[in-house]
């Protein structure tokens, strides 16, 4: 025992941190599924539990890019619409072939992280060469270019296959598919994926956290990620000592989309309606604010954030027509209050200072 | 004659956007901060003259004047309260704070005026007293223009006009420009940057409110989430033609209304913004600071 | 070396290459030949027929006055600017159309005038960047910590303590870049270019800000480096007991343009250095 508290004491502080938010997590997770075993958990709660993970998800995954790659990303909610459509067609298809939830489930997950993979590839290609703001711009110009696209998508299921159509004129509707008459209509333009059979779980919800935490904490840690936060601290002095600009950045732009893919996946397949319009510009911009107000690059942070800030509104119930108001002013606060140089001062003189040590990502 | 006008409502839908844009350039060229809830300006200025409207019986031009100032006042409130203390902040701390000052219009425009849309007269009324429509006849009747149209384009020359007018010539458009340059060293100059600031955002808003008035006059209605999109695409033209030029907001604007209308017209209306956010990709990938914008490269 | 005359009724008139490579360097390929060098910014013509030989274990300098297009020539050696005109050869190979990151895996490393350190991380860290490309694994075993996640990290953290030892710099491993002092900082660029196993290395007034005592050890330091490791130092600095001192060959830049090159004593004293640092005597 005493051997084992020397080693942890002896961990380096990053590993620790680490180590926390794993333990945090599960704690998090055995702790609510008790609670919801006890009937504890009033309907609203439990039904939220799903989305919770899901905007974990795209939280760390977004802090990947801002707080860790330091680029502006206003289009995270894009890639997780192009893995929540994906994600339902690859499981309602599935439907038929693979009679057990979970495996669909897992399957619809990894296609859903591929397709945003691929989509955050075709994307990062060109704006990554862009600075600052204009980057920021192009990724919300993006983000919306993929709710429109898909609000003319028109998909349907029948024994001979999946048919796509493209409804560019405004015209056409699920039936011009030519559907047959067992076939299944799964997404229907700007109504969006109707019908979708709900697999997704709470269990699933944690695992996909996990293995989220797993893979940016890690890649964080390693050549790869130093090379990553190098580009971000001090770009020209990253090429200077070899690192490939394109391919990190690349590398952690994809990363990142594909892990929202994943969790688009998981949210989409949470609800039997989902239109793409959930995935506007204001998804993106509430992600953004959860990895601004967890922290940069504090992967933690964005869990909490994440969670609580879901929970806020619902929170807020008994300030009826005022909580999105109540949301606002609180947003507004707390940025004032934690990016105030006198307010900081003041909370410097109060709380421990670090000294020195070097606490990043 | 079919295609000059959609190429006139393009125009002219692209000077609202220019307004707004024009507005939104400043600000950025100012504070460098990208103000998100300069859209929600918009929509309370249209509420504004809504209000005066119908329940005051003001005339169209006068409920305008009123907006602005209105407007001009919550701009100045909403920067020196939310935004000034940030001024040594990061960016994104910035930005996070107008996402929040936008939650919070958007959200008390829904609870003053309520979440359905409201109906907007516009400006110039679309019939006149004996019934017909309020139109400029050309070719024969071929091609008609819209007063509105017409009056909406003029006022974004006049404005735009005025507006380079005013930080070329004055000496407050100067302080302006040496702010937007070099804060510190415009503040060592004996200038006071943090009320240049607050004169910008108050010209800002002044301009947003027009435009509301201007918007509402297209839209005929108006809901607290109104100034959202064209908020966006405003901030969008502001980047097409090179964020923190004053033409090249100008220019962006109308180029943005231009496709927009010509992409509805022609290809998709359902596609309309996703080929105007397209076309935006295409140009910053060529010109990376947009068509006016100056590039400048990073000092090694 | 006779005086030359560099301007001629505004016209330029090159001064020609003289070898000033040290003796035990000659015979072997020098690591660095640049010829007829040059950049347009717009209508400026900033640096201009550039022409310098380095040897392979030489200690260079390059001085002149403020504006002179020092940094600029650095710039050009590590392609952060693309060269308008002329070759560079990095060790007999022509550097053309590569960019700054793939010549530091050519083999030149190089500080910054003003201080380019990867603030946010730890002093190990930003020495371990410097070691990016001589750890080999790949992403996904660094996802996974496969074991050679964990061989290659204990080697790199290793070596990174053990570069950082040059300037007695171990304890301060965990240290936040950012929050050292300015002399450290400037070491720790130093120690940073030295991790990514260059053959020549340039070094932007690397004496910057520091005292005279801390000038005297770094000029130590700097030819220890160069002992130890066996490559070419290229130097820019304005202290001219430094470049002096241990500068084997020195090359005077003036509007952008060679004026002179030599040892410490022709350079002393040569009249046209004389009349670009101090003016025409009346």
């Amino acid at each position: 025992m005493k051997k084992l508290i020397q080693k942890i004491k002896g961990l380096k502080k990053t590993t620790k941190v680490d180590f926390a938010t794993y333990l945090g997590v599960i704690l998090a997770f055995v702790i609510v599924n008790l609670l919801r075993t006890g009937g504890l958990l009033n309907r609203s709660l439990t039904g939220m539990l799903v989305p919770i993970c899901a905007y974990i998800v795209m939280a760390v995954s977004l802090n990947l890019t801002v707080g860790i790659l330091g680029e502006l990303s206003l289009g995270h909610a894009g890639f997780m619409s192009v893995g929540a459509f994906s994600g339902v067609i690859a499981a309602q298809s599935l439907q038929g072939s693979i009679p057990s939830a979970p495996a669909r489930l897992v399957i619809a997950i990894l296609v859903g992280a591929v397709f945003a993979a691929a989509a955050g590839f075709i994307v990062g290609v060109p704006v990554l060469r862009l600075r600052g703001d204009y980057l920021a711009i192009v990724t919300l110009a993006f983000g919306e270019i993929i709710k429109e696209l898909i609000n003319c998508l028109l998909v349907g299921y029948d024994s001979r296959g999946l048919h796509m159509a493209f409804n560019i004129s405004g015209s056409l509707t699920i039936n011009d598919l030519g559907l047959e008459p067992g076939g299944m209509a799964i997404i229907k333009g700007a109504q969006g994926a109707t019908g979708t059979t709900a697999i997704s779980t709470f269990t699933a919800g944690f695992v996909l956290i996990m293995i989220t935490l797993v893979i940016v904490l890690n890649l964080v840690r390693s050549r790869a990620g130093r090379a990553i936060m190098a580009l971000r601290d001090n770009r020209i002095a990253a090429e200077s000592v070899g690192v490939n600009v394109t391919k990190y950045k690349l590398m952690a732009f994809v990363t990142s989309a594909s892990l929202a893919g994943a969790a688009g996946a998981l949210y989409g397949l949470n609800y039997s309606n989902l239109a793409a319009s959930k995935f506007s510009f204001d998804t993106s911009i509430l992600v953004l604010v959860y990895v601004v107000l967890g922290g940069l690059g504090n992967m933690w942070g964005s869990i909490i954030a994440a969670a609580v800030l879901y929970i806020l509104p619902e929170a807020l119930r008994e300030f009826a027509d005022y909580r999105m108001l109540v949301y606002a002013v609180v947003l507004i606060l707390v940025m004032l209050a934690t990016n105030n140089d006198q307010l900081k001062a003041l909370a410097g003189r109060i709380l421990p200072k670090r000294k020195g040590a070097a606490d990043n990502g | 004659m079919e295609f000059l006008s959609y190429l006139i409502s393009g125009i002219s839908l692209g000077s609202v956007y220019a307004i707004i844009a024009l507005g939104y350039t400043m600000v950025y060229g100012i504070a460098k901060m990208l103000n998100f809830a300069h859209g929600d300006v918009i929509m309370v200025g249209g509420y504004v003259s809504f209000c005066a409207v119908s329940y005051l019986g003001l005339p169209g031009w006068l409920s305008v004047v009123l907006a602005m100032a209105v407007c001009t006042a919550l701009g100045v409130v909403i920067e020196g309260l939310a935004y000034k203390p940030l001024r040594q902040a990061t960016s994104l701390a910035v930005l996070i704070t107008a996402i929040g000052v936008s939650y919070f219009l958007q959200n008390a425009a829904q609870l003053i005026w309520g979440a359905s849309p409201k109906g907007y007269t516009p400006l110039i009324p679309t019939t006149n007293a004996q019934g017909e429509p309020n139109t400029l006849r050309l070719f024969g009747g071929q091609l008609s223009i819209s007063y509105i149209s017409l009056f909406t384009m003029g006022a974004c020359i006049v404005i735009m006009v005025l507006l380079t007018l005013f930080t070329n010539r004055t000496k407050l458009g100067k302080a302006m420009r040496a702010c937007s340059e070099d804060k510190g060293a415009a503040q060592l100059m004996g200038i006071n940057v943090n009320a240049t600031i607050s004169l910008t955002f108050a010209i800002g808003s002044a301009l947003a409110a027009v435009a509301g008035g201007l918007l509402c006059s297209f839209t005929t209605s108006l809901m607290p989430t109104t100034g959202s999109m064209p908020g966006i695409k405003a901030f969008t033209a502001a980047v097409f033609g090179g964020i923190g030029s004053i033409p090249g907001a100008f220019l962006g604007g109308i180029l943005l209304g231009v496709i927009e209308s010509l992409a509805k017209a022609y290809i998709s209306t359902q596609l309309a913004n996703a080929i105007l956010f397209a076309v935006l990709i295409i140009v910053l990938l060529v010109k990376p600071s947009g068509l006016l914008g100056k590039y400048v490269p990073e000092k090694v | 070396m006779a005086e030359k005359k560099v301007f001629e009724k505004g016209k330029m008139v090159p001064v020609p290459s003289v070898s000033i490579i040290p003796e035990r360097d000659l015979g072997k390929t020098p690591i660095l030949e640049c010829s007829h060098l040059g950049i347009d910014f717009g209508g400026l013509t900033a640096v201009n027929e550039f022409n310098i030989t380095v040897g392979r274990t030489e200690i260079a300098g390059l001085i002149g006055p403020n504006g002179a297009g020092k940094t600029t020539v650095f710039n050009l050696l590590t392609k952060v600017y693309q060269p308008t005109r002329g070759t560079i050869l990095l060790d007999g190979i022509d550097t053309h159309g590569k960019n700054p990151a793939q010549i530091n895996r050519m083999g030149i490393a190089r500080t910054f005038q003003n201080i380019r350190l990867f603030n946010n991380l730890s002093v190990e860290d930003n020495v371990k960047i410097g070691l990016h490309n001589q750890e080999k694994y790949s992403m996904v075993s660094g996802i996974l910590r496969l074991p050679k996640y964990w061989r290659q990290e204990k080697a790199a953290h290793q070596r990174a303590l053990e570069l950082l030892s040059i300037f007695d710099m171990q304890h301060m491993a965990n240290y936040q870049a950012g929050s050292l002092p300015y002399g450290a900082q400037r070491r720790l660029e130093i120690v940073r270019a030295l991790a990514t196993n260059p053959s020549l290395l340039l070094l932007d007034e690397p004496a910057a800000g520091m005292n005279p005592s801390e000038t005297a050890e770094l000029m130590e330091n700097i030819v220890k480096i160069r002992d130890t490791f066996q490559i070419a130092i290229m130097l820019i600095e304005h202290d001219m007991s430094l470049v002096m001192g241990i500068c084997e060959g020195i090359c005077v830049l003036n509007f952008g343009q060679i004026i002179a090159k030599g040892t410490a004593e022709e350079i002393q004293s040569n009249p046209t250095v004389i009349e670009a640092y101090l003016g025409k005597q009346q």
